[in-house]
């Protein structure tokens, strides 16, 4: 281990220099994972807004469009369904490639193969519950793929414990009221999520309402009393030294 | 040029009997027979049989009364038309290229190659002299067009020829009807008509003479033919070259094949291994040579107890990279059984399609470790099936269901319209639209609440309805229109919800209402 990636004595007391929090323009994480419920679409839109800021991010200046692998397991697209083109945001409409995995061991076998593959743009995941073979070995292979091949990973987990995992940034998402559109007050507007990272490597968790308008993410911070450094939830701490 | 086989069963069978004309099995009389459903039907006789009064066509049961010792033996057409495409072939040493004429014939190119052989006349003496030489009886004309070619061929004097410059219409009309190639109803009606020469048939079409009505009465009667061999006009234009007539040319496909002799049976599977990555090594030599790439492998092993078992792999696009292909059999490999060994191994390129060498990224390709998008998606399908890996491209319908087809992900995407932008659509569809129960003030109203999967939503938000007609040119007349609502829930979540018809519109009862699709 280099010495100069070891925390010095003044980030050890002050948690925050060291910890930025989250925000929007941040560099997006190379692996993320989003837990929500499976009837609820918020999670599903979370992800394709993270994803799609990551994109504009990592495609600036870029001329060519890359494709999008997205892998379902059966489960995954028997509550949840499968994507509709129509009705996704315009950047990711035109370049998806379906991936029906039968089990969630296919599935993590078609995303470790995206993950190598060097002309996907980002790669999409969607598995159901806990099944067995999602363990921590099988995410920390997931986030090694992904940062040696530097394809973005993000996996939505229906219905899923927060279990042992190792990905960058661990958000739980649940919808949230829209706002109001302007004209037809009685009608949903634009979608927002209310989006909490309870464990990141690099930032410190917190809580926020995400939205977002097809050109740029908007997040805004839901101050929740500070308890100072208290030892987060066991079950929420990855194995892995951050 | 035509040439035409004129006893192209007969001598076959002569040659796998090894006689020649007249002597040996042939001096006897002599029929080729096919079965059919009424009995044996005569194919082909030779001379003595003819003699004897046996004729082509007939049933071998009133030739037998007519010649009681004659032979019997059975025709083989298969063979016969596998015989003609290796003669179609052979017949390209004197034309660029050739066309079969099924069942005995073979049309052969031959504009501006007649002086590579001194004149048209030596050319056609050439043939004769040649097919001979391989025991076939044949007869040949040059004509302008291949219909011509074709008549004279079959009903003109010996080795016609003629030339450009000669009226096609004078030289063939003493020619009978036959000779446009027509089907057997047509010449019985030409028959009929007493229309037996061409040179019958052109007079009544130019509206020559006194006949000035039997143009408009022949135009009339085969109006509705538009399949060439059933018209005769078609056929006579054809014949003068004033209609094209396409000819389909044989060509030799060349599979590219390695396949390994082993010398002592294999039974396990490292061994077979390394004899896959010997073949995979060669095809993809093969394959550089030529400048291909496979895009599906037909692997073949025989086994030492004369089993042979196959595996096929299907590519997403062309490859000749010999450690993929390695790599995609090797999943394929695992069931296979052995048995007592195997012995022989082949690896074929059944569909193979250009793919030119490329000049390799010399910087990146050494960084770069990862894989193409089509050896990913190779690997992906190998693995998880065929039809595990798809995309999702517009069709032009308006029920959602059906408004995404499902093809293959490198394929082009076809050309379709721009989806209208005030359509809100959701992110997410369900595979088949689930059933809610919905509570509503009025039938025809907004949903207040409703229960899916056993869980209360309560309608906070609403957008609709947006009405979807049912598509009648292909549903059945009851399909019940759809009223598509969007709705947000208490906690924000929202929903594409629809209401299968209306209370009143008298196609069935109330109206269900169904989930269908999810927001994000």
């Amino acid at each position: 281990m280099e010495l100069a990636s070891l925390p010095r004595a003044a980030e050890l007391v002050h948690a925050g220099t060291r910890n930025p929090r989250w925000h929007p323009g941040a560099a997006p994480a190379l692996h993320s994972e989003i837990f929500a419920a499976s009837s609820d679409g918020g999670g599903m839109g979370a992800l394709l807004a993270l994803a799609g800021a990551a994109l504009r991010q990592r495609e600036r200046g870029r001329v060519e469009e890359r494709a999008l692998l997205w892998v379902q397991d059966k489960a995954a697209i028997r509550l949840s369904g499968r994507p509709y083109p129509p009705g996704l945001p315009q950047a990711l409409r035109h370049r998806v490639i379906h991936v029906a995995a039968d089990s969630a061991k296919d599935a993590l076998f078609a995303l470790e193969e995206g993950l190598r593959c060097r002309d996907l743009a980002c790669v999409i995941g969607e598995i159901a519950g806990n099944p067995k073979e999602m363990s921590f070995t099988a995410s920390r292979r997931l986030t090694l793929a992904a940062e040696r091949h530097d394809v973005p990973l993000f996996v939505l987990r229906h219905d899923a414990r927060l279990d042992l995992g190792s990905a960058r940034m661990r958000w739980q998402v649940r919808s949230a009221p829209s706002v109001p559109p302007l004209w037809d007050r009685g009608a949903p507007g634009h979608p927002s999520w209310h989006a909490e990272l309870f464990r990141a490597r690099g930032h410190a968790p917190g809580e926020w309402t995400l939205r977002d308008d097809g050109h740029a993410l908007g997040a805004e911070r839901i101050a929740a009393p500070d308890h100072g450094d208290l030892v987060p939830d066991a079950d929420a701490r990855s194995l892995e030294t951050g | 040029m035509a040439i035409w086989c004129r006893t192209l069963t007969l001598d076959r069978w002569r040659q796998a009997e090894g006689c020649t004309p007249g002597t040996g099995a042939d001096a006897a009389p002599l029929v080729l027979t096919i079965d059919t459903a009424h009995g044996p039907r005569i194919e082909a006789v030779n001379a003595a049989a003819l003699a004897e009064g046996a004729a082509p066509g007939m049933m071998l049961a009133d030739a037998r009364t007519l010649c009681p010792r004659l032979d019997l033996r059975p025709a083989d057409p298969a063979g016969d038309l596998a015989f003609l495409e290796r003669l179609a072939l052979w017949a390209q040493c004197w034309g660029p290229w050739s066309a079969l004429d099924a069942p005995d014939g073979v049309l052969v190119d031959v504009s501006a190659v007649a002086h590579l052989f001194g004149g048209e006349a030596r050319l056609l003496a050439d043939v004769t002299e040649r097919c001979a030489a391989r025991g076939l009886t044949v007869r040949v004309a040059i004509a302008p067009t291949a219909g011509a070619a074709w008549a004279l061929a079959h009903h003109g004097p010996e080795r016609a020829i003629l030339a450009p410059e000669h009226d096609p219409l004078a030289r063939l009309a003493d020619l009978p009807v036959a000779a446009l190639r027509l089907d057997p109803d047509v010449l019985l009606v030409l028959r009929r008509l007493g229309l037996k020469r061409i040179g019958d048939l052109v007079r009544v079409e130019s509206g020559a003479g006194d006949r000035a009505g039997g143009r408009d009465a022949l135009r009339r009667r085969f109006r509705t033919r538009h399949a060439a061999s059933a018209n005769p006009l078609i056929r006579l234009d054809q014949l003068i070259g004033h209609v094209p007539e396409p000819l389909l040319p044989v060509t030799m496909p060349e599979v590219p094949l390695v396949q390994r002799r082993l010398m002592e049976p294999i039974r396990h599977r490292d061994l077979l291994d390394t004899v896959m990555a010997d073949l995979a090594a060669d095809m993809e030599r093969l394959l550089e040579g030529w400048g291909e790439g496979a895009r599906r492998l037909d692997l073949a092993m025989w086994r030492v107890d004369g089993e042979v078992l196959t595996r096929r792999l299907d590519l997403a696009a062309a490859t000749r990279d010999a450690a993929h292909i390695c790599r995609l059999f090797a999943a394929k490999l695992d069931d296979i059984d052995a048995g007592f060994g195997i012995e022989m191994v082949r690896l074929t390129a059944s569909w193979a399609q250009s793919l030119p060498l490329g000049q390799a990224d010399l910087e990146a390709a050494a960084e770069e470790h990862g894989t193409s998008l089509a050896a990913c998606i190779d690997r992906l399908s190998v693995r998880l099936g065929a039809g595990a890996v798809r995309r999702p491209v517009l069709h032009p319908s308006h029920i959602p269901e059906r408004s995404l087809r499902w093809q293959p992900p490198l394929e082009p995407e076809p050309l379709h319209q721009e989806e209208l932008r005030f359509h809100a659509r959701p992110a997410k569809l369900l595979d088949k639209a689930e059933a809610i129960s919905v509570l509503y003030a009025s039938p025809d109203g907004y949903p207040r609440r409703f229960r899916w999967r056993g869980e209360v939503h309560e309608v906070a938000r609403v957008e609709g309805p947006e009405r979807i007609a049912p598509e009648w040119w292909r549903e059945r007349g009851n399909a019940r229109l759809r009223d598509y609502y969007r709705v947000e829930d208490g906690e924000g979540r929202r929903y594409w919800i629809y209401r299968s018809g209306l209370p009143d519109d008298g196609r069935g009862g109330m109206p269900d209402w169904f989930l269908q699709g999810l927001c994000g």
